[in-house]
């Protein structure tokens, strides 16, 4: 009877299995963790000490740069150019806070694409402003529009101010100087508003482990902002580093010179994330978690190494020409030792935090073993 | 002796659990196919990327374009014609065939499930499982029988068993048991599964994951074996697979060794399940059970490939002991030895391409050639870097560029231990070439994993 009893259990459990076999792959519910250390926590103070508050300025001084150059637009001096470019320089400072958040509407708008892709393309600019046709929400007007743009109407049209006040004032500059910020400022805001009704607690609810898990996702944004961006985008490509000789034309805000504020603004805002710093406060981030990881493992202490290499590669930094493209020219040799220090960053950021962490790079859709 | 293993040779045993392991087999082989499709994997795996990683020696395999989904298709009539036993050994060949082509189209996707597949369909190919309950038998193109030669289901047994054992063995590491890695890393981060997941922050937890999994791995296939502590084997085993599918992303895996596990059974079950097929599918089942043996002089190829073959698996995965080294940091003998789930290895590998003449160089930016999981597997593999290597020397070579060399900047992470570099950056990649001899230009690991 036993016996019999037994063999009844194991065709229960085949069977069974074959149901489980057929709706297989359900996604693990978001339950709240219940460990010693809250995850959730992180996404809420990203969220609101840090992604919302950096919003917020960036739109502030968007709209700033919008009023400026609509004064400039009536009444053209170079005291008011001056306006603008300070206005222009301030929201591009801003802009750096947030370009690394390419998550929610961000991403789905392409916010980073339409706003500072560089080099600008000059000659489709002068187009533009010449044929007064074109479409800025076209994916192929990137380079002509967005930041970069702006660097070049705002510096790179004539070599004295006044030769600039007299070529943005024709009606056509003026339309095309309102219309970037138009689009900038129409952009920035979509993804605030996006943020602060409703998608600022879908993104907090989210905090599962999955590869699509606001922590996993955000992260990988994160790293792809370091790498691609900071490290290529700001300092490798210009410096040379991925072709054969130096491309000192294609450092950011080339014809203001404005590269190295703007590179240092953003090596803060990674760390100032990676540590939890908002404006307020600071907060929990991946900083805290390497750390509480670490009680497990016992293994080296990965957030002060973070910590010490930035700092490293930002005192490198801090020895460069004001214009990175002047110091290509000059004396490549020191750019290029500050890439290697942001390298490191990479190996530690890419290879030990995203295995302490436990998240897949660029999260892969295949099985394991 | 011999005579005794002439005993063992001649003894029968009933065709029925060959009979059910064969339909679980092909069902379970179709299933994973429809699934891999479904997911958008063929597309993603076998016909975006535009560089593919070859095993040595079967450099010849690429995969077929737009035809790869023909070759898919292909091996999934296989595993239903398998399934039905329909034209059998023309079946479970194409099937072999078409599934470890697929296999070797690109060593980035290797796993060694896939590899157990590949052997598996192998192995059947040489056993009658068509002789009982099958189409060939209903049409006549085969003769039924009810009884077959025990080895012919035992040599399933040891397949299943040697997976087990050996996955066991691999886990007899200091990694593994003293430090609890890579558990240690995994479990905490499924902080969010139901139940468990506030357990999986406790490091006894991972202690526990470690020892009873590698305990679990060791024993199984001798719990199975043995009439009385079956039944709660077969618990174990149902327990051990659906714990791993809720924690690891690993597919279809633990279903088929659970449904695989049922051939150990006593063959009244079969025959019990085989009469519930048949009544559903509306088909008399008596017709087989015939009382009839197979006669043995039909299996002579059988012995003479099988023999060898199980020699071979025995031996292969301590190959890795002809290769100084660090197993897990080399991997000079990792794949192909049922060493699953040992290591989390992160790696980061960025190549120089210099010309030697003017003494110009350039970093790539690897995403301009391989996917994202192409990369990843290959920034911790040093056959994948040196391949890609030689890839990228042709590759800039086509474009104008001449006499060039490629080096590499790697480093690599190794169950928690912080990164250090990985290849020797002073080794010129495209003046090595593949071999089986020892990769001289992988740094030394400087630690050490102690254990099989």
């Amino acid at each position: 009877m036993v016996v019999r009893g037994v063999k009844k259990l194991w065709t229960l459990w085949v069977f069974m299995l074959m149901g489980a076999v057929a709706c297989s792959d359900s996604d693990p519910s978001t339950e709240e963790p219940i460990d010693d250390f809250d995850r959730s926590e992180i996404l809420v103070n990203w969220a609101d000490n840090i992604i919302i508050p950096n919003y917020q300025d960036y739109v502030e001084s968007l709209t700033d740069l919008k009023a400026a150059i609509t004064t400039f637009g009536q009444t053209s001096s170079a005291d008011l150019l001056a306006d603008v470019r300070e206005a222009w320089l301030e929201a591009y400072l801003d802009w750096q806070r947030v370009s690394m958040f390419e998550i929610g509407k961000a991403e789905s708008v392409s916010l980073r694409n339409f706003t500072n892709i560089y080099p600008a393309d000059i000659q489709k600019i002068d187009e533009n402003i010449n044929t007064g046709s074109y479409n800025l929400e076209l994916p192929s007007t990137n380079d002509e529009q967005g930041f970069p743009a702006l660097d070049y109407l705002l510096y790179g049209k004539a070599d004295t101010d006044e030769g600039t006040v007299a070529i943005l004032s024709t009606p056509a500059h003026k339309e095309y100087l309102q219309q970037l910020v138009e689009r900038l400022h129409n952009l920035a805001s979509e993804v605030l508003n996006h943020w602060t009704s409703g998608y600022r607690d879908t993104f907090v609810a989210n905090n599962g482990s999955s590869a699509t898990s606001s922590l996993n996702k955000l992260a990988n944004d994160f790293m792809f902002y370091y790498e691609k961006s900071l490290r290529a985008g700001k300092v490798g490509i210009p410096a040379g580093v991925f072709s054969t000789s130096r491309l000192p034309e294609k450092v950011e805000a080339r014809f203001s010179g404005k590269s190295k504020l703007l590179f240092l603004e953003s090596l803060d805002a990674v760390q100032d994330f990676f540590n939890g710093t908002g404006s307020s406060n600071t907060g929990k981030s991946f900083a805290h978690y390497l750390d509480y990881l670490n009680t497990i493992k016992e293994g080296e202490d990965l957030s002060a190494l973070i910590n010490s290499q930035l700092n490293l590669a930002r005192q490198k930094a801090e020895m460069l020409n004001s214009d990175f493209a002047a110091q290509i020219d000059d004396n490549n040799v020191s750019m290029l030792e500050t890439y290697d220090e942001l390298q490191k960053v990479v190996v530690l950021l890419k290879v030990d935090m995203f295995q302490a962490l436990s998240i897949q790079v660029d999260f892969v859709d295949a099985d394991g073993d | 002796m011999l005579s005794r293993f002439q005993g063992y040779i001649d003894k029968n045993a009933e065709a029925a659990p060959l009979a059910v392991f064969r339909i679980f087999f092909g069902v379970m082989m179709f299933l994973s196919i429809v699934r891999f499709w479904s997911y958008g994997w063929i597309d993603k795996l076998y016909i975006q990327p535009r560089f593919f990683f070859s095993y040595y020696g079967f450099e010849f395999v690429k995969p077929l374009g737009s035809y790869t989904y023909l070759l898919f298709a292909l091996c999934a009539m296989a595993a239903l014609a398998v399934a039905a036993g329909y034209r059998y050994r023309l079946a479970i060949i194409t099937f072999f065939l078409s599934f470890t082509y697929i296999e070797l189209m690109d060593k980035t996707t290797y796993l060694n499930h896939y590899y157990f597949i590949s052997l598996l369909s192998f192995l059947m190919i040489f056993l009658p499982a068509h002789r009982y309950f099958s189409l060939d038998v209903r049409l006549g193109y085969a003769k039924p029988v009810q009884y077959v030669p025990q080895w012919s289901l035992d040599s399933v047994k040891l397949l299943l068993g040697i997976v087990y054992f050996y996955a066991g063995l691999a886990k007899l590491n200091s990694d593994w048991l003293i430090h609890a890695m890579p558990l240690k890393i995994w479990l905490p981060s499924k902080f969010d599964i139901p139940f468990l997941g506030q357990w999986l922050q406790q490091e006894w937890a991972h202690y526990t994951f470690s020892w009873l999994g590698a305990l679990y791995d060791l024993t199984i296939p001798f719990l199975l074996l043995y009439k009385r502590t079956r039944p709660w084997a077969f618990l174990a085993v149902v327990v051990f697979h659906v714990l791993t599918r809720v924690l690891f992303p690993i597919g279809m895996f633990p279903y088929i060794m659970i449904v695989s596990a049922t051939i150990f059974f006593n063959a009244q079950w079969h025959h019990k399940m085989l009469s519930v097929l048949a009544r559903l599918i509306r088909v008399n089942k008596a017709k087989c059970d015939n009382g009839l043996v197979m006669a043995p002089t039909k299996m002579q190829l059988a012995k003479i490939v099988l023999v060898p073959f199980f020699v071979l698996q025995l031996l292969i995965p301590f190959r890795h002991y002809l290769y100084p080294g660090e197993l897990f940091w080399t991997e000079e003998g990792y794949r192909f030895s049922w060493r699953v789930m040992l290591m989390e290895k992160a790696g980061y590998a960025s190549f120089k391409v210099v010309d030697k003449e003017s003494g110009q160089r350039f970093y790539v930016n690897n995403a301009d050639f391989l996917t994202p999981f192409q990369e990843k597997q290959m920034a911790t593999q040093p056959d994948f870097i040196l391949e890609y290597a030689h890839f990228l020397k042709q590759h800039f070579e086509a474009q104008g560029h001449k006499n060039l060399g490629v080096f590499v900047e790697s480093y690599v992470a190794l169950n928690g231990r912080r990164s250090r570099p990985y290849i020797d950056p002073k080794v010129d990649l495209t003046q090595q070439q593949e071999s089986f001899k020892h990769k001289d230009w992988i740094l030394p690991f400087e630690d050490e994993i102690k254990g099989l």
